[in-house]
């Protein structure tokens, strides 16, 4: 095995090599920009080809089937080449500042959230100690460039769109927020990669079975970030049937399919939240890894990794799938039914959520004499998942640089802050 | 190799630099361009791209967490509701707004005033760096490990300070700031209630029956 796969980072390997601090962490940043970036590209194309699909399939059609072979794999890589050719077009009643600027408001937004979003066990681009708060906070600015180009459109329609969005979004964005605080409240920590960590080994570890609050908040999340993406029945801020195309009636082109490649790369996001939070983010669900003595190699670790990305981008694209099987099922709520299942129901039901969860290990504790239903405790597991990983790059870090933390480098140090 | 690695050396240790600095632009452009521009939506989108660059000043200096809860109440709160104002406030689409003389010079007066009590109470700081760094590291605290701001925070609030405490004789905690913190979210909640009952549609009468 070369060292590259043996280093917990990119930034670690190149420290291996000689490289300063600068060039390690100049480097592994683009290394990160590229390999996310490219994700973000590329995962459109698939869900739209996917989209469509489950569409024909639940209305009993086809679906695409000539472009690119039997399955029209290609459908979406046409779909890209005809809006690259189409003009870009701007409205003469349109404010044209805005309109050109709201669709990279859009993607940056939701592209920005990738940056703290880990894969798989330490591979993240910038492990911070908020993730998941960087994470929220990060993918509810994309409401700004939604309202921004409703408004910016200089037609009622987008308008209508845009404060539809408004509303809904900044009125989800609080039970979502709520009930991530559930999974956070028993893990004790915000960094995503030690929320993944402690949902190691059996599928009882995984946070959505670890109590009923956490279970019940797995769904309610779920709905809410279905909504907070506007995704149908939630889609009232491009409502086809009464809004023309709603915010993004006026635009056309490569613009357009920006909002797109947001949408979309939004949907994974959130998907990926749930998946972190509640259902074990890389982990198997069997302790088959960990068992297996793939841990004692250098080599072994860089393959269990590379099987918990897979592992994980194929949980999160179950959940996409799911939000597209709901949006071809179910038909389009109205406004007033959006906010007040909102306001009146998700809303109180997340509150009680996290009064019930901060009260949990409190009742299980007079009546059993322990803080959880079964299993361990948490804090444990980090530290006996992060001990067989062998630490072969052992380098200086700088608080300060630029770089990500390195695999099981939260070991007895942090453990006994977790404890005290 | 190792002449192309020395003589990218100091592009890359321009990158961190390059990125605050760019921040920094970006913050003072946007912010010239909140007061140069007329239409008030136009100043929101500034003012945008103004506080995101702050919060993009706080990550480059390691305040993740100070980072996040810029963008999240400033950005993704506060220019939400700006926004919402400002459009149902115009009389009429992508209004324009005057400022008369007399206005501006008010507005530069205080601004300027307020530049001068910045910039003096910033030169009579003392910035020593490693001052504030390195007592911590040497009673073991180690911000890399520990995390940055978020354990810190949540310590600090119960009264706990291991930047401070940690390693000094007979450290008491102090008293913490969660009561303060309580007191005001408890004083925006009612707030808000109150605002909510306030604003809320009057029911209507039912008409007299013929």
């Amino acid at each position: 095995m070369t060292p590259l796969f043996a280093a917990g980072s990119i930034a670690g390997f190149l420290k291996e090599h000689d490289f300063s601090d600068a060039w390690s962490s100049g480097l592994a940043a683009i290394v990160h920009a590229f390999l996310i970036i490219n994700f973000f590209a590329v995962a459109p194309l698939i869900y739209i080809w996917l989209e469509r699909k489950v569409a024909g399939r639940i209305q009993d059609r086809l679906g695409p089937t000539r472009v690119g072979g039997k399955f029209g794999w290609l459908q979406t890589l046409a779909d890209g080449v005809k809006l690259i050719q189409k003009e870009d077009l701007c409205p003469e009643s349109a404010d044209s500042m805005l309109f050109r600027m709201a669709p990279y408001l859009v993607f940056v937004a939701s592209f920005g959230a990738f940056i703290a979003l880990p894969w798989s066990d330490g591979w993240v681009a910038q492990n911070l100690d908020v993730g998941l708060f960087f994470m929220l906070a990060v993918m509810s600015l994309e409401v700004i460039g939604v309202i921004l180009a409703g408004y910016s459109s200089g037609s009622k329609w987008s308008l209508f769109g845009g404060m539809r969005e408004a509303a809904q979004v900044v009125s989800y964005e609080i039970p979502m927020a709520i009930c991530a605080l559930v999974p956070v409240v028993v893990a004790g920590t915000l960094n995503m990669v030690d929320i993944g960590r402690m949902q190691a080994g059996w599928l009882t570890n995984w946070l959505v079975l670890h109590d009923p609050f956490t279970f019940l908040a797995f769904w309610v999340y779920f709905t809410v970030a279905t909504a907070s993406v506007k995704r149908a029945p939630f889609d009232l801020a491009e409502a086809e049937s009464e809004l023309v195309a709603g915010f993004h009636t006026e635009y056309s082109g490569i613009r357009w399919s920006y909002f797109f490649m947001a949408e979309y790369g939004s949907m994974f996001a959130v998907s990926a939240i749930a998946t972190v939070l509640f259902l074990g983010g890389w982990h198997l669900g069997v302790p088959l890894l960990e068992e297996s003595g793939l841990y004692q190699t250098a080599g072994g670790v860089f393959i269990a990794h590379l099987i918990g990305l897979g592992v994980f981008i194929f949980k999160g694209c179950a959940l996409v799938f799911v939000q597209m099987w709901v949006r071809w099922t179910l038909p389009r709520l109205r406004i007033d039914q959006v906010m007040t299942s909102c306001l009146k129901y998700l809303l109180p039901i997340s509150c009680f959520l996290l009064l019930g969860i901060a009260s949990w290990p409190l009742a299980i504790h007079c009546l059993k004499g322990r803080t959880v239903l079964f299993g361990e405790p948490l804090g444990e597991k980090v530290y006996r998942t992060s001990q067989p990983t062998i630490r072969p790059v052992q380098s200086a870090r700088q608080p300060g640089a630029m770089h990500e933390k390195k695999i099981g480098e939260r070991g007895e140090g942090s453990l006994s802050s977790w404890r005290s | 190799m190792e002449i192309v690695k020395s003589a990218l050396e100091p592009l890359f240790s321009l990158i961190h630099a390059g990125s605050v600095w760019a921040f920094v632009l970006a913050t003072i452009g946007a912010a010239v361009a909140v007061v140069l521009s007329q239409n008030v939506v136009r100043m929101a989108f500034w003012l945008i791209i103004a506080l995101g660059s702050t919060a993009g000043l706080f990550f480059a200096l390691d305040a993740d967490f100070l980072g996040a809860a810029q963008l999240l109440v400033y950005v993704g709160g506060t220019l939400v509701l700006l926004v919402f104002g400002v459009m149902l406030t115009a009389s009429g689409p992508f209004m324009q707004m005057k400022t008369s003389p007399g206005e501006g010079v008010l507005a530069g007066f205080i601004g300027f005033s307020l530049l001068g009590l910045l910039a003096t109470s910033v030169c009579t700081v003392a910035w020593d760096p490693h001052g504030a760094v390195a007592p911590i590291a040497a009673a073991g605290y180690n911000p890399a490990e520990e995390g940055n701001t978020t354990r810190a925070l949540g310590m600090s609030l119960l009264g706990l300070r291991p930047d401070k405490d940690l390693g000094q004789e007979n450290a008491r905690p102090g008293t913490g700031y969660l009561l303060p913190f309580e007191v005001a979210s408890v004083h925006l909640l009612v707030v808000l209630v109150g605002a909510a009952y306030l604003a809320r549609a009057k029911r209507r009468q039912a008409p007299p029956a013929l």
